[in-house]
């Protein structure tokens, strides 16, 4: 299928072929292309020729072409990949070169899908605890003990790793519970961080974001672009971190005697629903979200001071210019950078009273 | 607010691709090689422990790993230094005591879990390749809630190679009184790639010094992490290596016990 481009200058390429996948979420299927290639060209590149020449309607996910925005993941030849990474070079000549959408998430349209699971996911990840007795900007951290935490800190949430891993991946009936090696890292990062005041981190992973279905196959850490050593050094520490706490006899029995480290089996989750209506007052001054899909739950919820139909401010139109266009460039425009993607009336961080979260020791008695 | 994100719809569908993988490479293979390696290996050892003979050179003092400590009525003399308090039955291993918690150490160890879980149980068989199950809870009851065991037969396993350092350098003999051949290499080999295997355990990792917050009010447990971080690197690699020096001592005891060859002597 298709016409075959013609190099405009220069030494023309050599013609590939490509199989990729067309459709929508009511169906699709794998369409051959043939497609020129040049030397030193990624498969994004030769996703972006199909789209100026055989498949103007191709829809593809993109941003940065630097494997830094892990937009462009897709899986090619099956394997999870940043298409933007991967080099042409790297397949033989004759080789059909298969596009397709990531498996795990719901398709939108051809290679674009919606990775929204991700963003409940992070939601439902309790946020750093600021240690009470420190102010803000009297933090002080020594390098070597912030140095676990930095690895993680290099995910650019291609999703890739929340991709190939087989527990939603396979099952979905288990993304309710899992949560997922993205967030993992995240679990680990904070539980590791030096100032970081939140204790059952260990619990919550085990409990609320289903650590223990992670059979360590380490499928996340073969397909992280950042080669970040997910299952070793996040995953696995964590595991072992909630020995600790639930596993290990001789904590159990010192808890038992002593009365003490005894955290409760966590209690954050949420009823997660849309919409507007009645009001209601957070009381929470921590910061961090909960959210999620546990709708028996949102009752408790509310009365811990979660309330997911708090009236939000109204939100504001984009900052067009007279034409209703974005503008092109800040030269022509009216104000001095790139218009925020959150509306430019929002302040960040966002005041504590407009978000949700419920402490999962909210309910303890203060001490 | 604006947004610019897709708005959610409900639940949706995920492409519609008839293939269950489109890889093109020889991801099989790897799978394919853990389950003959690992169940060549298994077949050699049970045979090997219920064979219940030529594990033991009493003129050198080689005992071999899957016999020590021995503890039943048919050690003979020499080769059994804590007891012979288990009967002569043919289903007790002579290292009863010990092989259970070897086993088992291998079996919860996190590295034998990715190869038996991805090759003998398919979950999956390979990254982005289905998983051959209908349902999954991975460790989240039991009985595999029970991998959560592991470090308590981490600590077995360090005690366990405490005693095979004690048969390798208890070998240092001959008639003569000192003694130095072959088989005394191939012992201490085998029992420092043991002690490399057993250190660089991920749980290993953790007690040494991983679970720690600060690293910086801890410097010799962050550098004794550090050592074991590096050897936790290479935890398959000494997985692999001491199943095969396991293996070669094993045989080469058996060997010299049944006399198929002599020990190669350098000093007496």
């Amino acid at each position: 299928m298709g016409t075959e481009p013609k190099q405009a200058t220069g030494k023309p390429g050599a013609k590939r072929q490509f199989r990729i996948w067309r459709g929508d979420e009511t169906g699709g299927d794998l369409q051959d292309y043939t497609v020129e290639v040049n030397e030193g060209e990624v498969v994004l590149d030769v996703i972006h020729r199909l789209q100026a020449t055989d498949a103007p309607d191709l829809a593809c996910r993109w941003n940065c072409k630097a494997g830094k925005c892990g937009s462009c993941s897709m899986e090619i030849n099956g394997k999870p990949r940043l298409s933007c990474m991967t080099r042409m070079s790297t397949f033989e000549d004759g080789e059909t070169v298969t596009v397709t959408p990531l498996r795990t998430f719901p398709v939108i349209r051809d290679l674009v899908t919606d990775v929204s699971f991700n963003y409940e996911k992070a939601r439902e990840t309790p946020a750093f605890a600021p240690p009470a007795d420190v102010a803000p900007g009297d933090y002080r951290m020594q390098q070597v003990d912030v140095e676990r935490s930095q690895e993680f800190r290099k995910c650019i949430e291609c999703f890739l790793c929340q991709n190939v891993c087989h527990v939603i991946r396979d099952h979905e009936e288990n993304k309710q519970a899992f949560s997922g090696p993205r967030f993992f890292i995240r679990a680990a990062e904070l539980d590791m961080h030096p100032l970081d005041a939140k204790t059952d981190r260990k619990e919550y992973a085990q409990a609320e974001m289903g650590l223990g279905f992670c059979n360590i196959t380490k499928c996340c850490t073969e397909v992280c672009p950042e080669h970040i050593t997910i299952t070793d050094n996040a995953i696995i520490p964590m595991k072992e971190r909630v020995v600790d706490r639930r596993y290990d006899p001789l904590v159990w029995l010192g808890s038992k005697i002593f009365r003490r480290g005894q955290v409760p089996q966590t209690s954050v989750t949420s009823g997660h629903s849309s919409g507007a209506g009645s009001t209601g007052a957070a009381d929470s001054g921590v910061h961090s979200h909960s959210g999620g899909s546990h709708d028996t739950r949102a009752e408790r919820q509310a009365q811990q001071g979660v309330n997911w139909h708090r009236e939000v401010p109204h939100p504001t139109a984009p900052a067009v210019d007279a034409n209703g266009k974005l503008p092109l460039t800040e030269l022509t425009f009216d104000k001095a950078a790139a218009p925020s993607p959150f509306g430019d009336d929002v302040a960040f961080p966002l005041p504590p009273e407009h978000l949700n979260f419920a402490h999962p020791q909210q309910d303890e008695p203060k001490h | 607010m604006t947004s610019t994100a897709t708005k959610p719809r409900g639940a949706r569908a995920r492409a519609a691709i008839a293939a269950k993988t489109l890889r093109t490479d020889r991801w099989w293979f790897a799978p394919l090689i853990t389950v003959v390696g690992l169940s060549a290996w298994v077949i050699y050892a049970t045979v090997r422990v219920f064979m219940h003979k030529w594990f033991w050179v009493g003129e050198f003092h080689y005992l071999t790993p899957f016999y020590s400590p021995c503890l039943t009525e048919r050690c003979g003399a020499g080769s059994a230094h804590m007891g012979t308090f288990l009967p002569d039955w043919w289903i007790i291993p002579d290292a009863a005591l010990t092989l259970p918690f070897l086993l088992l150490f291998r079996l919860t160890c996190y590295y034998y879990r990715k190869a038996y879980y991805r090759s003998f149980w398919l979950t999956p068989p390979a990254c982005a390749v289905p998983d051959g199950h209908k349902a999954y809870s991975g460790e989240t009851r039991f009985p595999l809630l029970g991998q959560n065991l592991h470090r308590y037969f981490f600590y077995a396993a360090a005690i366990i190679s405490l005693i095979n350092t004690y048969d390798a350098i208890y070998a240092f003999h001959s008639p003569k009184g000192f003694g130095f051949g072959l088989g005394n290499l191939i012992l201490i080999g085998n029992v420092v790639m043991l002690w490399a295997y057993t250190i660089s355990c991920h749980s290993c990792r953790h007690i040494i010094g991983g679970r720690l917050k600060h690293f910086s009010k801890h410097p010799l447990r962050y550098r004794a992490w550090t050592g074991v971080s590096w050897l936790n690197v290479r935890h398959m690699q000494l997985a692999w290596i001491t199943l095969g020096t396991l293996a070669l001592t094993d045989f080469y005891v058996m060997a010299v016990a049944a006399g198929w060859f002599n020990d190669l002597r350098f000093i007496n």
